[in-house]
């Protein structure tokens, strides 16, 4: 049982980094809808916005390192032009190799319709996930600088929570398609 | 200013607020979002349409076009979070403006991101 450098960091980028992001939403979105004075008395509002304030920024700061990861480390042994023009060095093959890579397979459409995935899923999550950094990061220093204020400003609050359903939505997108197109075509 | 809170075990205690912040920080913020969402989407679009713009962004040969794209869009969110701090940091703009300014701003950035709407621009 091995894992190559090239799986090591897909792991890095889409499990361990990206995984976080989404799974950290859940408490994160608790947190901003019960951070209201109906709901929590002054001790817990100290405490929870603590809590918020390290949460936000983990979650915009893993955000970042996802796509940095994503971009600058997983996706050029994607996208590498292994194959050629004609993509013949892919035929008869069940996954990539080092004679085709991801993208080469799945345009080669040697074990199926699988171009597709390429055309509009790797299309769609490859710019589509740096929108959430941007967004989370925006829901991150709004509660920093707001902190307390959020609890009593309704309307502010709504504002830290859609940016960070957005982020969320946004990233869940890229997540998805990350995670099918690993499927479909693994970077090895 | 204090903000009263009722629990269910007692009377309700105070709750020692910071002092109310005007709203430039949170537009400022919002506005680079947005901003950096819209270029994103718009530089996709074009690199999509003009093989010119395809080849400028790529400003590294192994993660091509969306090296630039992606350096670009970052450098517009930071720089004009810091622009626009520095502009309104005090100030109270008007806060639905802001709020659909930025929806505006982050819807087009999605619609320019969606293959199916960049590709449309694609040479034949």
């Amino acid at each position: 049982m091995e894992l190559t450098s090239r799986e090591t960091w897909t792991l890095i980028h889409g499990l361990i980094l990206g995984s976080l992001f989404l799974l950290a939403f859940a408490g994160g979105l608790a947190g901003l809808y019960s951070f209201r004075t109906e709901l929590v008395t002054s001790e817990g509002i100290r405490e929870r916005l603590f809590r918020l304030r390290v949460g936000v920024t983990g979650m915009a700061v893993l955000a970042w390192a996802t796509v940095i990861t994503g971009t600058w480390v997983v996706y050029p042994w994607y996208r590498e032009s292994l194959a050629g023009k004609s993509l013949e060095a892919c035929a008869g093959l069940q996954a990539p190799n080092d004679k085709c890579s991801p993208k080469d397979f799945l345009l080669s459409n040697t074990s199926g319709d699988t171009s597709d995935w390429h055309e509009f899923g790797m299309e769609w999550k490859e710019h589509i996930a740096w929108i959430a950094p941007m967004l989370a990061t925006a829901a991150a220093l709004l509660v920093l600088y707001y902190g307390r204020n959020l609890v009593t400003d309704r309307r502010l609050r709504m504002i830290v929570l859609v940016l960070f359903v957005g982020a969320f939505g946004t990233a869940a997108i890229a997540g998805l398609f990350g995670a099918l197109i690993t499927k479909a075509a693994p970077v090895q | 200013m204090n903000v009263e809170t009722s629990t269910p075990s007692g009377p309700p205690k105070p709750v020692p607020a910071e002092s109310a912040r005007p709203f430039g920080p949170a537009a400022a913020m919002l506005l680079a979002a947005g901003l950096g969402t819209f270029i994103l989407g718009l530089l996709t679009t074009l690199a999509e349409a003009s093989t010119g713009i395809k080849d400028g962004l790529q400003w590294n040969d192994r993660v091509g076009p969306l090296s630039g794209k992606t350096i670009i869009a970052a450098a517009v969110f930071f720089g004009g979070w810091g622009l626009l701090t520095g502009a309104l940091r005090r100030s109270d703009p008007p806060w639905r403006t802001v709020v659909y300014a930025t929806g505006a701003l982050v819807a087009l950035g999605l619609l320019m991101t969606f293959p199916t709407f960049f590709q449309a621009f694609a040479p034949d």
